[in-house]
């Protein structure tokens, strides 16, 4: 069956409007299946993972949002909450997983420190927020927030993915394959290969 | 006002100081410099002095070992402290080398063996190198970084002042954002000369090197070993931390913990932090019991301070250090149950204990898991109303109740039982031996607990027993936990009962401590075991050096040998019986 | 001591089993007003919940206690036409005893004499550093800078809080923190009234 031939109805549509009505609600039904069933991968770092722990208990419950399953293995999940400190030893192995993830993926950055640094900011082994690395979607401030804020934040992710609509999204188009991100390596420092090519020492970047 | 003289660290008894005297004559000398205490040890002495504090003074028991770097006297010094687990006081030793950008102290691992992974942290941290240590590799940071970062003079890349509070926030703060000030528009620096694309780096070689090194091969046909990494990223809840295991088909022949993902240079800022500002950042070492922390930090400050805490202060002090026990053995017996296979449902039961002592939490301090509660000489604030009443409804009603009805619903239950006994067997002497803490301690038949060993704060005025098992495996360490979660019950019934009325600080509140110069080293009975901090002050209203004993990282000494001989499925049961948090253990 | 191998799974499968039956007895002796409710979501957060624990966020919110922080706030007071005058005096005591050092002000000066004004020109919190420590609330001396409960923040961008998106109004204070606003208000009361009959 062509995906992109519009669903015969059974109601009258005009032919130049034939397109855009059944991709529309296409685009409805899509949206709904993936922001009700958005599966973290369970991703904890630091102290903000066990807010994420007490957000799955049983008193902030998300499997009411249809998250509860929290697989530990990227290739099955679709979002990624960094829920701590991103240290530099830790980055090399994040990117990894962010590459492993299939898409449609999303990045919520829970709590200060994957936002931007956080109190840690300072530290010569932290990296300041994970967005130098990963495109995040949603940034959660707190220290740590509370169940009640990261529930916020995914629900603002759920709006996220239902105003995203088939014609537009880059994964639903042909080629345009995301480029993996190139691991970061660890040397005398942590070594981003993105800037490498013009790193030269006592040069500005 | 004149800051009264600190009152001095640690006092071992007037026979052991004879006993030293005589035997080495020239080659210790106590510690003269004011506010300071203990015995500087000659290099060359060092093992047979340790020797002769182990064997024949019965001080079994390594607490910790750190570095601290002098740079205005240019000597470098490595501080030990030791414990008898008979209890009492203990004794501070230390080594003083003259500055070098490398220097070499003997090794203690042949005498105690806890030290290995403090030895360790020292030489990457610090550049001492110790000879005879039998795997000296970085541990918190990689192999191949450049720089030891603890040392005085190594400046991080977002350096901009020595102490906080910072110049350039106030009066003239227009924010920079610190990625801009450096030069390579981000927290990093290379060093000279470095070119970044033509190097190729293999961090891991040491750790397969020293995993392969000293594996006996028992029946000498050279068979196929796999080396299995398990972590950082798993499904334990145990936080990033990973494991080299060699195997032999299904059975572990030998086992190498690796961490340093979490290493978030909190001795580093704390340096740089004045006192007060300190407190907070405690509350990020382990982070599931963050008052203990608070609690251990405020006793050594104030012993170095001479400030003692008014009475109700104590009492809402010994208070939330119970209730924080109950709430970190509770995540520890859901985390360990996860870990043994039973997905998540106990850890459902015990989490909704916790939210209610979360709950008070909130509404003392201000926030469920970063209280920041305890200050210099008392607490922040009094108990707001209602408060205390939630807690005698908690400790009498609830949770006497639920804990029984946990209990019923693990303690018998076959698979744990089968899983839980004999495994992962820790015997007395190599729990000393390794310098164990905690329930980890206690459920191999040692009952060393701090609160009765060496009472701090008000604990000798309550009945309490100290919860103690004998065979040291997993489900002993199960037990134990559920024993201490009802003696701290009990305490908190005591406690509320005879709280008295008053005010809850000592000192009037200012916002920057000037404490006298000195060292002093302040120990708590952690959920997880001893939780240390060792503090040198010059004076200033910055530390001058800022260590945690962090009982998790050292109670890690002991899970290698623990392993060897069990399936690879046991590993993962073994970790969550020590119930680590990766924030104390990398700091 | 296991007669019947299997008895202590049976145990605990009966613990499950009381919990799913005393969740509807609970709904019962509750008629139907356990949820949705101020009086539900108290009792389930209290020490008699019995059955589902569940506080269905965001349509039933738990209310936070008033010692709770989040990012801090500045307090205005509100002018005779209107106007926001904040209370801080640009004394940079929050700045200098904030942990992370996240907080950024620059004092403003009078534009004739160039003498330092007691008022902030630019007042500035990178909340992605911000640890919610509550120390700049506890030592400022004008009563200037709070906590705030509000913890829905989330959005797509970074946060950095400028003067403007950081004041709130002294009722929405007193709102939120009624103890400690009727404390601190009836503490300066009483100083204003000192220096009244002083000055007298």
């Amino acid at each position: 069956m062509d995906t992109n031939e519009p669903n015969a109805s059974g109601v009258d549509i005009p032919p130049e409007m034939q397109g855009q009505v059944a991709i529309t609600s296409l685009d409805k039904v899509y949206n709904w299946g993936r922001s009700a069933s958005v599966w973290p991968m369970m991703f904890g770092l630091a102290c903000c993972a066990i807010e994420m722990i007490c957000a799955a208990a049983s008193r902030y419950d998300i499997a009411r949002f249809g998250m509860e399953v929290m697989r530990p293995s990227p290739r099955q999940s679709d979002l990624m909450i960094v829920s701590g400190t991103v240290t530099k030893k830790m980055m090399p192995i994040i990117v990894r997983l962010y590459n492993q993830m299939p898409e449609p993926k999303y990045v919520l950055a829970m709590g200060a420190c994957a936002s931007g640094g956080g109190p840690f900011k300072e530290g010569y082994n932290v990296v300041s927020g994970v967005d130098k690395f990963v495109p995040v979607d949603v940034y959660v401030p707190g220290c740590p927030p509370t169940p009640q804020a990261l529930l916020n934040g995914l629900m603002k992710i759920q709006e996220k993915i239902r105003g995203e609509s088939i014609k537009g999204s880059r994964w639903y188009q042909k080629g345009g394959d995301m480029a993996e991100i190139p691991v970061p390596l660890l040397g005398p420092d942590l070594i981003d290969l993105r800037k490498a090519a013009d790193l030269k020492t006592g040069e500005k970047v | 006002m004149t800051t009264p003289s600190p009152l001095p660290a640690i006092q071992p008894s007037q026979s052991d100081i004879s006993v030293l005297t005589t035997r080495f004559p020239e080659k210790i000398n106590p510690d003269s410099r004011s506010g300071y205490s203990g015995w500087v040890v000659d290099k060359t002495q060092l093992l047979a002095f340790a020797s002769a504090l182990r064997d024949e003074l019965g001080y079994d028991y390594l607490s910790s070992v750190t570095a601290v770097d002098y740079l205005p006297q240019d000597q470098i010094e490595v501080v030990y402290h030791a414990y008898k687990t008979t209890g009492g006081p203990g004794i501070v030793f230390k080594v003083q080398v003259p500055r070098a950008s490398e220097v070499e102290i003997p090794s203690l691992v042949s005498v105690y063996p806890g030290a290995e992974l403090q030895e360790r942290e020292a030489w990457d941290l610090f550049g001492v190198k110790f000879t005879g240590h039998p795997d000296l590799r970085r541990i918190l940071m990689w192999e191949g970084f450049a720089g030891h970062p603890l040392r005085k003079d190594w400046h991080e890349p977002y350096f901009e002042e020595d102490a906080k509070p910072l110049k350039s926030r106030w009066p003239e703060g227009h924010p920079v954002k610190a990625e801009s000030r450096n030069k390579y528009g981000d927290n990093i620096a290379y060093p000279d000369g470095f070119e970044p694309q033509n190097k190729t780096f293999d961090p891991e070689k040491a750790l397969y090197d020293a995993l392969q090194r000293n594996s006996p091969d028992e029946l000498g046909l050279s068979t196929d070993r796999i080396i299995l990494n398990m972590g950082p990223q798993h499904p334990s809840t145990h936080g990033v931390f990973r494991i080299a295991v060699l195997l032999d088909g299904e059975k572990v022949i030998n086992l190498k913990p690796v961490m340093g993902y979490l290493h978030r240079n909190h001795e580093k800022i704390g340096e740089r932090n004045t006192f007060i500002m300190n407190i907070p950042y405690t509350d990020r070492l382990d982070y599931l019991s963050s008052m203990s922390n608070n609690f251990g930090y405020a006793l050594a400050v104030e012993k170095l301070m001479n400030v003692k805490p008014p009475e109700r202060a104590e009492f809402i002090r010994v208070i939330m250090a119970e209730m924080t026990r109950i709430s970190n053995h509770l995540m520890a017996i859901g985390a360990l149950l996860n870990d043994l296979g039973a997905y998540f449902t106990p850890m459902l039961y015990s989490l909704e204990e916790r939210e209610l002592i979360l709950d008070i939490f909130e509404a003392v301090a201000g926030s469920r898991m970063m209280c920041n509660y305890f200050r210099f000489g008392g607490v922040s604030r009094d108990l707001p109303e209602g408060a205390l009443q939630k807690i005698k409804d908690l400790a009498f009603e609830r949770l006497p109740r639920k804990m029984d009805e946990i209990e019923r619903f693990l303690s018998e239950n076959e698979i744990i039982r089968s899983r839980g006994i004999g495994q992962g067997v820790l015997t007395a002497e190599n729990a000393i031996r390794f310098s164990a803490a905690g329930p980890l301690l206690r459920a191999s038949g040692i009952p060393y607990d701090i609160r009765r060993a060496e009472p701090y704060s008000i604990y000798d005025r309550f009945e309490f027993d100290v919860a103690v098992r004998q065979n040291g495996d997993i489900y002993d360490r199960l037990m134990v936990r559920f024993e201490e979660i009802r003696q701290s019950i009990r305490i908190i019934q005591q406690a509320v009962k005879k709280m008295p009325e008053g005010p809850v600080m000592a000192l009037k509140p200012m916002y920057q401590v000037r404490v006298p110069p000195g060292e002093s080293y302040g120990r708590v009975e952690g959920p997880k075991g001893e939780l240390g901090f060792y503090i040198v002050s010059n004076g200033k209203p910055n530390p001058w050096r800022y260590h945690v004993r962090a009982p998790s990282f050292i109670n890690l000494t002991a899970f290698g040998p623990m392993c060897i001989g069990q399936k690879v499925a046991d590993v993962v049961a073994v970790l969550g019986s020590i119930d680590i948090v990766l924030g104390e253990v990398d700091r | 001591m296991n007669d019947m191998y299997g008895k202590g799974i049976l145990k605990g499968l009966g613990v499950s089993l009381k919990r799913f039956v005393e969740t509807y007895l609970d709904d019962l002796t509750w008629f139907g007003k356990r949820y949705r409710t101020d009086a539900g979501i108290a009792h389930r957060a209290s020490k008699n919940a019995r059955g589902i624990f569940t506080v269905q966020y965001p349509e039933e919110k738990i209310p936070v206690p008033e010692e709770f922080r989040f990012i801090p706030f500045l307090v205005y007071d509100e002018g005779r036409n209107g106007e926001k005058i904040l209370r801080c005096t640009s004394c940079g005591i929050c700045a200098k005893v904030c942990p992370p050092q996240c907080i950024w002000i620059v004092r403003s000066t009078d534009p004739a004499t160039g003498r330092p004004v007691p008022d902030p020109a630019e007042f500035m919190i990178d909340a992605d550093i911000c640890m919610n420590c509550g120390l700049c609330a506890e030592y400022c001396p004008f009563d200037a800078i709070k906590m705030d409960h509000d913890y829905e923040l989330a959005c797509g961008k970074r946060n950095v809080y400028d003067k403007e998106r950081l004041s709130k109004p002294a009722l929405y204070y007193e709102s939120i923190r009624p103890i400690n606003a009727g404390r601190e208000n009836a503490f300066r009361a009483a100083k204003t009234a000192a220096r009244a009959g002083l000055s007298e």
